[in-house]
C-alpha cells in the first residue's frame, strides 16, 4: 500500500537548489548515555527516510540536521555551513516539523502562528501577508485563519505546523515522526503533503509505507546506521530484524 | 476553553488601530470613575453595547460570553452596597463595571492578539535601555494566550484518566504528571522556537502588526 501520491514533479523539484548535509565522525551523548556514535555520512538525495526502534537515536539524528542538537564530537555541515558556528544560516535552510504540533504552534490563532517565523526572519509585512495567504490556502486552512489554533483537529494542527515551517521557504525539511499522533485519514493527508513537497526532505517515521518511493532509507540501531540504501531493501531488512 | 477572543468581522471598529482602542479603553476606565450619575453611567453602557453589537457587528453571544463570568461578583457587589450604602450607589457601581467589562470585550473581540501584542511591545520599548527585549515580552503574552487552554486540556486528560480508574475527584498528586507533561512540552517548545527562528535578533517592529492577516 502506498499512502502518498508520488509527485510527478521530480523534474521540477530537481530545479530547486539541492541541499547537501555532511556528517563527519559525529557522536552525541546525553550525560553518560551515548545516543549516536561513529556517524559519517552524506545526505544529498531528495527524499531520505529514517527508521529505527525507539531509543535508537533517530530523533537526535534528525535534530542534528538543523542544529537543534550540536554533536558532542564531530561536525555536521549543511551546504558547507557548520551547525556549530553558522547556526542561523543552517536553520534558514533546514526547517523542522515536530511530532507533536501542539508544541510547535506558539500563537493563539492560525494566521498569527503561520506568520511567526516570517516575523523572526524580518520579512516585510506585505510579503508576510502574501506568503501566509498562499500557504494557508495550499493546506486548506484559509477558512480557519482567525480560528484559535487550539481548536483545530489533530490533522489540521499538523498541517499548520508544516505550513509554519514551509512559509519560511527552507530548502530541506526534517520531519520527526509527523504522523505518529494521527489517524489513518490524516496520516494519508500528511503523507500526500510530504510527497508533493519540492523541497528535499528527511522523514523520521515508524510508518514504513510512508517511505515508498523515497530515494534512500537509513536504519538506526543503537546510535549507529545499521543499514543504508534503497527503501525496498533497507525496509525489508529492518522488518526482518524487528521480527 | 480558549483565550483567543477575536471575532473576525469586517467593521470600522475592527479596522481602528489597536493602540487607539486600548487608549480609549484606558481613558474610559478613568472617566467612568470620575462620574457617578446613573444616567451617565447607564448611557455609557448603552453606548458601548451599541458600539459592539452595532458598529462592530459582534454577535451578542460573544459579548455575553465575556460578561458572564463577572455576573456573580456584580451581584455580590450590589448586595454589599444595599447593606452598606444604598441601591443608587450599588446600581451605579455595577453599571460602571459592566460598561468597562463590555468595553474591554469589544476591544478584545475586534483586535487580533498580534495587534495587542504590538502595542505592548511599543509601550515596552523604553525598557530596552535596561536590556529588556520588547519582542520577548510580546512573545510571552502570545504564548500565554496559546498555552493556558492547552495546559487546561492536558489537566482534563489526566482527570479523565484518573476517573477511568475509579478516582472520583482530582487529587493533589495529579499535579505531578501534569507538571511532567508541562515540562516536556516546554522542552519541545524551546526547540520549536529555536527552529522557527525565535532566537534570531528580532528586527525593530515592523509596521502594523497583524496587518498581514487581515
Amino acid at each position: 500500500m502506498r499512502w502518498g501520491r508520488r509527485s510527478a514533479d521530480v523534474a521540477a523539484a530537481a530545479d530547486l537548489p539541492r541541499t547537501a548535509i555532511e556528517l563527519r565522525d559525529v557522536a552525541h551523548d546525553y550525560g553518560e548515555r551515548a545516543v549516536l556514535r561513529d556517524l559519517t555520512l552524506s545526505l544529498a538525495e531528495h527524499r531520505v527516510g529514517v527508521v529505527g526502534a525507539n531509543g535508537s537515536g533517530k530523533s537526535t539524528f534528525a535534530r542534528l540536521l538543523n542544529g537543534l542538537v550540536v554533536p558532542t564530537a564531530g561536525t555536521v555541515r549543511v551546504d558547507g555551513l557548520d551547525t556549530r558556528t553558522q547556526l542561523r544560516e543552517v536553520r534558514r535552510r533546514v526547517g523542522f516539523v515536530f511530532q507533536d504540533p501542539d508544541a510547535q504552534i506558539v500563537h493563539p490563532t492560525v494566521a498569527e502562528d503561520a506568520e511567526f517565523g516570517l516575523t523572526n526572519l524580518g520579512i516585510a509585512p506585505e510579503e508576510r501577508a502574501r506568503r501566509v495567504d498562499e500557504v494557508l490556502t495550499r493546506y486548506g486552512l484559509a477558512g480557519h485563519r482567525d480560528h484559535p489554533a487550539h481548536l483545530l483537529s489533530g490533522g489540521q494542527k499538523q498541517l499548520l505546523a508544516i505550513a509554519g515551517v514551509l512559509v519560511m521557504e527552507p530548502r530541506r525539511v526534517v520531519f520527526d515522526e509527523p504522523t505518529t499522533l494521527l489517524d489513518l485519514t490524516n496520516t494519508r493527508r500528511i503523507a500526500r503533503v510530504i510527497d508533493e513537497l519540492e523541497q528535499d526532505v528527511v522523514v523520521v517515521t515508524h510508518h514504513l509505507d510512508l517511505l515508498a518511493g523515497f530515494d534512500r532509507v537509513l536504519v538506526f540501531e543503537d546510535g549507529r546506521v545499521a543499514a543504508d540504501g534503497a527503501p525496498a531493501e533497507t525496509v525489508r531488512w529492518y522488518v526482518d530484524r524487528m521480527s | 476553553m480558549t483565550l483567543s477572543l477575536y471575532v473576525p468581522v469586517a467593521s470600522p471598529v475592527h479596522r481602528t488601530p489597536a493602540g487607539l482602542k486600548l487608549g480609549l479603553l484606558a481613558a474610559l476606565a478613568v472617566a467612568l470613575f470620575l462620574v457617578d450619575g446613573l444616567a451617565v453611567v447607564g448611557g455609557t453602557l448603552a453606548a458601548v453595547l451599541l458600539l459592539g453589537l452595532g458598529a462592530a457587528r459582534l454577535p451578542w453571544r460573544s459579548v455575553l460570553a465575556q460578561v458572564r463570568p463577572v455576573w456573580p461578583w456584580l451581584v455580590l457587589l450590589f448586595a454589599f452596597h444595599l447593606v452598606v450604602t444604598d441601591w443608587h450607589t450599588g446600581t451605579v457601581v455595577v453599571l460602571r463595571l459592566l460598561a468597562l467589562v463590555a468595553a474591554a470585550a469589544v476591544v478584545t473581540a475586534t483586535t487580533r492578539v498580534t495587534e495587542l501584542v504590538a502595542v505592548v511591545e511599543w509601550l515596552a520599548r523604553p525598557l530596552t535601555v535596561f536590556g529588556v527585549r520588547p519582542a520577548r515580552i510580546g512573545l510571552v503574552i502570545a504564548m500565554t494566550l496559546r498555552f493556558v487552554p492547552l495546559v487546561a486540556e492536558r489537566a482534563q486528560r489526566i482527570r479523565d484518566a484518573q476517573a477511568a480508574r475509579g478516582a472520583e475527584r482530582f487529587r493533589f498528586r495529579s499535579l505531578v504528571p501534569l507538571l511532567v507533561q508541562v515540562l516536556r512540552l516546554a522542552d519541545t517548545l524551546g526547540e520549536a522556537l529555536d527552529a522557527r527562528g525565535a532566537d534570531a535578533p528580532v528586527p525593530v517592529r515592523r509596521g502594523r502588526a497583524g496587518a498581514s492577516t487581515s
